[in-house]
């Protein structure tokens, strides 16, 4: 496939660009789409079932966190 | 936006005529030849069917561009945040700085997790990769580049090796070695090549192919093992800065953005750009999936972060707030995909209710820019990085 970055180049350029950008949008247009009532049912979906497993989002004990501290540190 | 340094014209022989002309450096199936403008030209001309010309062509683009639009508004009955109304809020969110791990000498531009959950590995602009015990705060390993702004790195699925990269265009990995004392730089792997500086690299799912972004526009797969360009990505038209895997379960694509405002999905294989999402209005600073793999999170110099749905192929959410001005340079999930953490150029990270679009928290701490945000791969914590020179744990 032709590549050209450049937006400089005039003339003979735009014809192959022409062509790339045809081609791009018709693999674009030919995809399936499902409604957005669907998709944010199925985001919300997941997230629910999800939730019990997300430390950040449930919080968990000091004790099982290996970040938060158990008890104060001296300094030896 | 940067300079497109990588079209040269220069004057010699073309590979198609053998005439003396100025010739193009163009890239026909990854391989690169020099063509005259003439050559250029006809080989464009012989796709061409019947009557089709460049005004044609650019009629049939509007109006596939009008179909498009077309498409994609019938499906778009409701918006998230009302779907997500029944559910319910979530409360306060206390997160706290853990731990702060200091030792770059000048601003931290990038990290990653290993696998172990424990281990980092951060990049800074003075040129020095370290690989930190998030535990404990400790070092383990520090490597100096040869070039400074090292923007991208990325650990090693087997946890055995770190790739890093920036303004010298490449992309090099290290195996990491238990022997404290040995030379982490002597094992230098050079993998990738690009034209312009390295904006972000990723392992796929094996340590044998880095998928690496440039600002030269393009983004590409490598082997590992011989430095082998497996298949590039062009159709960005200006520099990709940032890229991310979907998560295994969902195949082998990936998404990148950049500054010429395009999330685009690819698909590793074909090399193919199967989708394309322009709805921000500033360059696009990095892309995110969101744990399912169907959809991704975009943060973006225009103050706002976006949520894209790859199957409904629209926007689906936007986070922002009239008092949030300054770009969002990182986005990040967390496990459930519920919480998004962004940090801002305004020193902060917010922490944004996915499903609702309201934000939750705001987290102070850093004292110059946010420039990278990382969930833990277990999820009890995530990293950011910032031009103040430390990063900080959180959870």
């Amino acid at each position: 496939m032709v590549s050209k970055m450049s937006s400089k180049m005039v003339g003979s350029n735009n014809l192959a660009h022409a062509k790339r950008m045809v081609q791009q949008l018709r693999v674009e247009a030919s995809i399936e789409r499902i409604k957005v009532s669907k998709a944010s049912a199925d985001l919300m979906r997941y997230c629910g079932e999800n939730a019990k497993y997300d430390p950040l989002l449930m919080g968990i004990p000091a004790s099982e966190n290996p970040f938060k501290d158990k008890k104060p540190c001296t300094i030896l | 936006m940067c300079d497109q340094t990588f079209l040269a014209i220069t004057f010699g022989p073309c590979d198609n005529c053998s005439q003396n002309k100025p010739l193009m450096n163009i890239y026909l199936k990854n391989e690169p030849i020099n063509y005259c403008s003439l050559c250029v030209e006809l080989m464009a001309c012989q796709g061409l069917a019947k009557g089709e010309t460049t005004n044609t062509l650019k009629a049939e683009s509007e109006s596939l561009k009008a179909k498009l639009e077309e498409e994609r508004a019938k499906l778009h009955d409701v918006e998230l945040h009302q779907v997500a109304e029944k559910i319910d809020a979530l409360g306060q969110f206390v997160m706290k700085t853990r731990r702060t791990l200091k030792g770059h000498g000048n601003k931290v531009l990038c990290m990653d997790w290993c696998r172990d959950k424990r281990r980092i590995v951060s990049s800074s602009q003075d040129g020095k990769v370290i690989v930190w015990d998030a535990y404990t705060t400790n070092k383990e390993h520090a490597v100096t580049m040869p070039c400074t702004w090292v923007m991208a790195c990325a650990y090693a699925p087997s946890g055995c090796a770190v790739a890093c990269g920036g303004l010298d265009n490449k992309c090099s990995v290290y195996p990491l070695s238990l022997d404290k004392n040995e030379n982490l730089a002597a094992k230098k792997k050079s993998v990738a090549m690009h034209t312009n500086y390295l904006s972000s690299c990723s392992f796929t799912n094996s340590d044998m192919q880095i998928l690496t972004s440039s600002g030269d526009g393009t983004c590409a797969l490598w082997d590992v093992e011989s430095g082998q360009l497996l298949q590039s990505f062009h159709g960005h038209s200006a520099d990709v800065l940032s890229l991310d895997l979907a998560p295994s379960e969902t195949g082998n694509t990936f998404v990148s953005g950049g500054c010429d405002k395009k999330a685009n999905v690819w698909d590793m294989r074909s090399g193919q750009n199967v989708q394309s999402f322009e709805t921000h209005e500033s360059d696009i600073n990095n892309v995110k999936y969101y744990p399912s793999g169907d959809a991704f999170a975009t943060g973006s110099d225009d103050a706002t972060c976006r949520l894209y749905d790859l199957r409904a192929d629209r926007e689906v959410a936007i986070y922002s707030k009239d008092s949030i001005i300054f770009g969002a340079s990182s986005v990040d999930f967390s496990l459930s995909g519920r919480l998004l953490f962004a940090g801002y150029n305004d020193y902060t990270i917010n922490v944004w209710d996915v499903l609702k679009g309201t934000r939750v928290a705001i987290l102070f701490g850093h004292e110059n820019r946010v420039s990278t945000v990382r969930v833990s791969p277990d999820g009890t914590a995530f990293c950011s990085g910032s031009w103040d020179n430390t990063l900080r744990i959180w959870a």
